[in-house]
Order: C-alpha cells, then sequence, then structure tokens
C-alpha cells in the first residue's frame, strides 16, 4: 500500500470479502486523491456534456413546459379541468403528491440513516439522491397547493396573526402535513448544501475560467478546510443527521395520517404509518436505481460506483418490498377479520371491481416483480435492475392510486358511488412534474459535483474505513 | 518580509498522518493561535490544535426552543386566542399537538446546527490571508498545511521557522496579510 498522493492504495486483484462473499473495497480501482478530484470533479468544469445529457435534458425541458402550460391553465380555469369530483375529490393531485414524497425519502435514509450507521458504501450515492429527495420534495410540494384550488392564499396554512384572527386548526394531519413537509424540504436542503460546501471549495480551487471560480467561490462560502472547520462541519453535519432520521419516519408517518385518521373504509387502518413508510423507502431506492444505472453509464463512474452499491440497494428494496407486501396482505386480512361489511365490501371491489385490474397490475408490479431480487445474478445484471426498478416505480404509483380512489368512489352509502377518470390535464400535470424533477436533476448534475468529492478522499486515505462498512 | 505583513507560517505536509503529527508538536511546544488545513475531515486534528466546539450545545437549545415555542403556538391557540370545540374533543387535547411540537423541534434544531456551525466557522467569509499562499489551493485537493499565525505570543519568524523544520514539511512559506 503506498501513499495516496500517488501512487495506488487499494489492491485490485484480491479485493478484502465480507462475510457473505462479496467484495468490500468501495472505491474500485486504483484510485488517488487526485484521480477521485479529477472524476468528479471534471463533470463539472468540462465544457461539453456528452450527447445523452442534451437528449435526456431536452424532454425533460419539454415535459416542464407542458407542466407550466397544465398549471397556468389551471390557475385560468379551476380544480374543474381535472378529473376529480364527488366523491372521489382526491384525485391525481393527492396520488402523485404522495409517490412523489415516498420517492422523496431514499435521499434521506440513505444519507442519514446508513452515516449513522457507519456504512460507508453510501458515500457514492448519497449526494446523488440527497438532491434527488430535494427535486422529489419540490414536485410532492406543488400538488396539494395546486389542488388547494386558489393557491395563491396557500400561506393561510401557516399560523399567523391574521386580520381573520383565525388559526390553522393544528387536530388535523392535513395541517401537521405542511409543517411536516416543509420541515422535511428545509432540514434536507441544509443538510445537502452542508455536505456540499467542502466539494464546492474543491471545485472552486480546481476552476480555471473566470465566471467558475466566482460561482463557485461565492457558493463554496469560503471554505478554507481548516481544522476548525471541519470540526464543526463534521458535528453539525452529525447531527444533521440524527435530526433527519426521526424526522424521515415522521414525515410519510404523517401523510398516512391523512388517510389513516379519516373514517374511511380503505384508509382507516392502523398498519399505515409504517407500511407508508416502508414503502417510501421502497420506491425512493428504486428511483435511485432508475437514475443511477444511466448516470454511471454515461459519466463512466464505474470506479465510484460499484456493484456492491448495487447488491446493496437491491438487497435494501428486496426487504422494504416484503414488508410493503405485508401490508397489503394485513390489509386484506383486517377487512376480513373486522366482520365489518363496509370493510369487507371495500376490499373485494378494490380487487373485483370497476378498478380490479389496477388492483392486480399493483400486485404484478410491486410484489411479483421485486422477487426477481432474490436472486444474486439480477441484482447484478444492472439491465435487469433497471427494469425491476421501474416496475417498482410504477407499482408504488398505482398503489397510491388504488388507496386514494378505490377508497373513496364506493363509501358507506350506495348512492353517492361514483367513478374517477383522469382527464388530458391530470395526465399533463403527472407528466409535466416528472420533467420539473428531470430537469432539476440535469441541471444538479450539470453544475455541482454528483458524488462526494472530500468523502470520496477520505476513503482513499483510509482505506480500511471501507473495509470495515 | 516584513512582520506587520505576515499572516503567518505555513508548513506543507503529504499526508494527514504528517499533518496531524505536525499538530500535536507544535501545540507542544505552547502554539496556540495556528490552523490546520486538509483536504478532508482528519479525526482528531482540531482537537490536536486544541479547538473547542460549541456546536452541539447550541443545536440543544435550538431544539428546546423550537419543542417548547410549538407546543406554545398550539396551545395559545386553541385555548387563549380562538378556543373552538370540534368534535366534543378537550380543548387542551395534547396527543393532538405533538406531531407538529416534533416537526419544529427538528426545524429549529437543524436550522441552529446548520447556521451555527458556518458561525462559529466565521463563514460565509470571501477573503482570508490563507488564500493569498499559491499552493494553498491543493487544501481542497490533496495537500496538508499547518500554519502558525503571527499573533500568537510564542511567535517568532526565524525561530518558528526553525521548529518548523524539525517537522520536515514539503515546504515552508510566508503567508502575506
Amino acid at each position: 500500500m503506498n501513499s495516496p498522493n500517488g501512487s495506488p492504495i487499494t489492491d485490485h486483484r484480491s479485493p478484502p470479502l465480507s462475510p457473505l462473499g462479496y467484495p468490500t473495497n468501495l472505491l474500485a480501482g486504483e484510485q488517488t486523491f487526485e484521480s477521485v478530484n479529477e472524476t468528479i470533479g471534471s463533470i463539472v468544469l468540462q465544457d461539453r456534456q456528452p450527447r445523452p445529457w442534451w437528449i435526456g435534458f431536452t424532454i425533460a425541458f419539454v415535459l416542464l413546459m407542458i407542466l407550466l402550460f397544465a398549471v397556468s391553465w389551471l390557475l385560468v380555469r379551476g380544480v374543474g379541468i381535472w378529473g376529480i369530483n364527488i366523491p372521489v375529490a382526491w384525485g391525481f393531485a393527492i396520488v402523485n403528491f404522495v409517490w412523489w414524497i415516498g420517492i422523496a425519502h431514499a435521499g434521506t435514509f440513505i444519507s442519514a440513516i446508513l452515516l449513522l450507521m457507519f456504512q460507508h458504501w453510501r458515500t457514492a450515492i448519497n449526494r446523488f439522491s440527497e438532491a434527488m429527495t430535494l427535486f422529489a420534495i419540490a414536485c410532492a410540494g406543488m400538488f396539494p397547493l395546486l389542488h388547494l384550488g386558489r393557491p395563491w392564499v396557500f400561506f393561510w396554512l401557516f399560523p399567523y396573526p391574521d386580520t381573520m384572527k383565525l388559526w390553522p386548526q393544528f387536530r388535523s394531519p392535513l395541517v401537521w402535513d405542511v409543517f411536516a413537509v416543509g420541515t422535511y424540504f428545509t432540514v434536507s436542503l441544509l443538510f445537502w448544501y452542508l455536505g456540499l460546501v467542502p466539494d464546492l471549495a474543491t471545485v472552486r480551487d480546481r476552476a480555471r475560467k473566470n465566471w467558475q471560480k466566482k460561482f463557485y467561490g461565492v457558493l463554496a462560502l469560503g471554505w478554507r478546510n481548516s481544522a476548525a472547520h471541519w470540526q464543526r462541519h463534521q458535528i453539525a453535519y452529525l447531527l444533521l443527521a440524527g435530526l433527519a432520521t426521526p424526522l424521515v419516519l415522521s414525515v410519510h408517518s404523517v401523510v398516512s395520517l391523512d388517510f389513516a385518521v379519516a373514517q374511511l373504509p380503505g384508509w382507516h387502518s392502523t398498519i399505515f404509518p409504517p407500511y407508508f413508510v416502508a414503502g417510501a423507502i421502497y420506491s425512493g431506492f428504486a428511483m435511485v436505481l432508475t437514475i443511477v444505472i444511466p448516470v454511471r453509464k454515461i459519466y463512466r463512474l464505474e470506479n465510484l460506483i460499484t456493484m456492491r452499491h448495487f447488491n446493496n440497494m437491491a438487497n435494501v428494496m428486496l426487504v422494504t418490498g416484503l414488508i410493503v407486501a405485508y401490508g397489503y396482505f394485513i390489509e386484506a386480512f383486517m377487512s376480513w377479520y373486522s366482520g365489518d361489511i363496509f370493510d369487507q365490501y371495500m376490499m373485494t371491489n378494490r380487487a373485483f371491481g370497476p378498478y380490479g385490474w389496477i388492483f392486480w397490475a399493483l400486485m404484478f408490479f410491486n410484489v411479483l416483480v421485486p422477487q426477481a431480487l432474490w436472486s444474486a445474478h439480477i441484482r447484478r445484471n444492472l439491465v435487469a435492475l433497471f427494469l425491476v426498478a421501474l416496475s417498482i416505480n410504477l407499482g408504488m404509483w398505482v398503489e397510491r392510486f388504488v388507496i386514494v380512489i378505490t377508497s373513496l368512489h364506493r363509501d358507506f352509502v350506495p348512492s353517492s358511488w361514483g367513478m374517477f377518470f383522469p382527464t388530458i390535464w391530470d395526465w399533463a400535470t403527472l407528466f409535466g412534474s416528472i420533467g420539473l424533477f428531470l430537469t432539476l436533476l440535469f441541471l444538479f448534475i450539470r453544475f455541482l459535483p454528483m458524488i462526494s468529492i472530500s468523502e470520496s478522499r477520505e476513503m482513499v486515505a483510509e482505506p480500511q474505513k471501507a473495509i470495515t462498512a | 518580509m516584513k512582520m506587520e505583513n505576515l499572516f503567518g507560517l505555513a508548513a506543507e505536509f503529504e499526508s494527514h498522518v504528517d499533518l496531524l503529527r505536525a499538530a500535536e508538536k507544535a501545540h507542544a511546544q505552547g502554539y496556540r493561535k495556528m490552523d490546520a488545513y486538509a483536504p478532508f475531515p482528519v479525526d482528531g486534528l482540531a482537537e490536536a490544535l486544541g479547538k473547542h466546539n460549541r456546536v452541539p450545545l447550541m443545536v440543544l437549545l435550538g431544539g428546546i426552543i423550537g419543542g417548547a415555542g410549538a407546543y406554545y403556538m398550539q396551545w395559545y391557540a386553541n385555548l387563549v386566542s380562538y378556543p373552538i370545540n370540534i368534535g366534543g374533543r378537550p380543548m387542551h387535547s395534547w396527543p393532538a399537538f405533538i406531531p407538529i411540537t416534533f416537526e419544529l423541534t427538528v426545524l429549529c434544531a437543524a436550522l441552529t446546527a446548520f447556521f451555527g456551525s458556518l458561525a462559529t466557522s466565521g463563514l460565509p467569509k470571501p477573503y482570508h490571508p490563507m488564500f493569498n499562499l499559491r499552493q494553498f489551493e491543493r487544501a481542497s485537493q490533496d495537500r496538508f498545511f499547518l500554519c502558525i499565525e503571527a499573533r500568537d505570543a510564542a511567535f517568532d519568524s526565524s525561530r518558528t521557522h526553525e521548529f518548523l523544520q524539525t517537522l520536515a514539511p514539503l515546504q515552508i512559506a510566508e503567508v502575506p496579510k
């Protein structure tokens, strides 16, 4: 083993093995400080982006324009342009909200919980998934606001001494949501930016163009890599991780209480908080894989994001997927066991009613397909893993559709039953929000270091950390 | 270089192990106004230099203020400012106040952690004398620096230079103000 300043540090030929038999060295190949700086830093400093970046950005930008068009039309005409009505008043807006906020959970899970558990393999993917979290919360937050009907008075949700002398209803989960999602966005932003500051300083010092020096210089806040800076940075980062850990569990629990506190069959269930949290982590990891697999290929990051990362992420998806499947089972079991005819009818209607085919699609995408992850071959085959991740992304959206729409459309009184059919504007807003998410993600990849450079350097200097992880 | 134009003397090292050893020796030698620069957090480096860290206490206080403030806000709104009976629940229905109390505890603690760590590090700070050193841009990439500042009581440009020489650095440079 030689000095990290020039010569190789990790032995490429005989990687150390974990008790489960897969390689434990995180940084594949022979990495040095300079190779890590160059691999990650050059992506943001180089002038030209690879062709797939431009293709992807163009598609994302077109979808974003569709979103702006759909939202503008919504503001002109009101929520009547969507398919929502009574009894299904919570249509795509809430389905999309819950879907996006679920996707947002992997970022904090990877960054915070794995940091606290000394899982150093997270380094290669944490920055990326934190960015994903932020953008997914931005997409999520948009939907309840648009669903308000009069989004321009959204500030009525906040407690402030207003001239109407009213307060928000603090006993309502919908108000808890405002605080949970708002806090989650703010804490994720702080955590992400705090982690970025040392890397922005690295990019600043490597920049050769004047605008780059200024741009990254301002963002780096004058970071000098001093021991005092690092000391405070590290403790603040650790504390933010500690704070974000219960937060990430609370956010989707609060979202699930929006449903569980209601009396409606199909919503009124105590399994909701843990099952929503597991589903959130499940969909979040699926989204990380959906994005990391192509990005790793396009930017040739094979030495930083290794097969071990994919194996670990696939394992997390398998476990959370099984928890979600257990949630589905318990929902069905409890509706039968309760002896309540409304609950029993809800379950029958869910599986065999007019939306029954969507329920079986959910079982296929979210329960059946992910069982492929039991196979180590699938976990290491990136094309197969990508397809499984896509299936889970779709499956989790379908899950929220089943929960929101099939519960609402037939409640206690048959005379008030109805059907929900999405309009073109529902679809435009859904795909438009994917455009917003991807546009932000492409800009992030272009302008900010997508893997933590300082943590990667730490791994180069102290490879034993990677091995014990 | 004249004493009044000198910010300090910086020694450059090749690895974090050398830097940590140098910092310990400099502290043992009686130097206090100094700082070390490394491209990643080195365990024990700040402690070797005698740097204190008040961020955890600030975060604790921030969290307590956030949580107490949040509970007080809900209690005040629902019992004092605008009491309203909803579904016959007690006015002081404390379990319903817990989620927001929790969220605001986390929010205030996190804001304190972020701004507290920046403030105690003196950031944002666009200019610092260390940036005058040409090779200092490598502190964020692959080199390690120890800078003993001229304002230290034990600082003497020739004797400090001799002391730094004993640490076997790659090079020693004067840092202008």
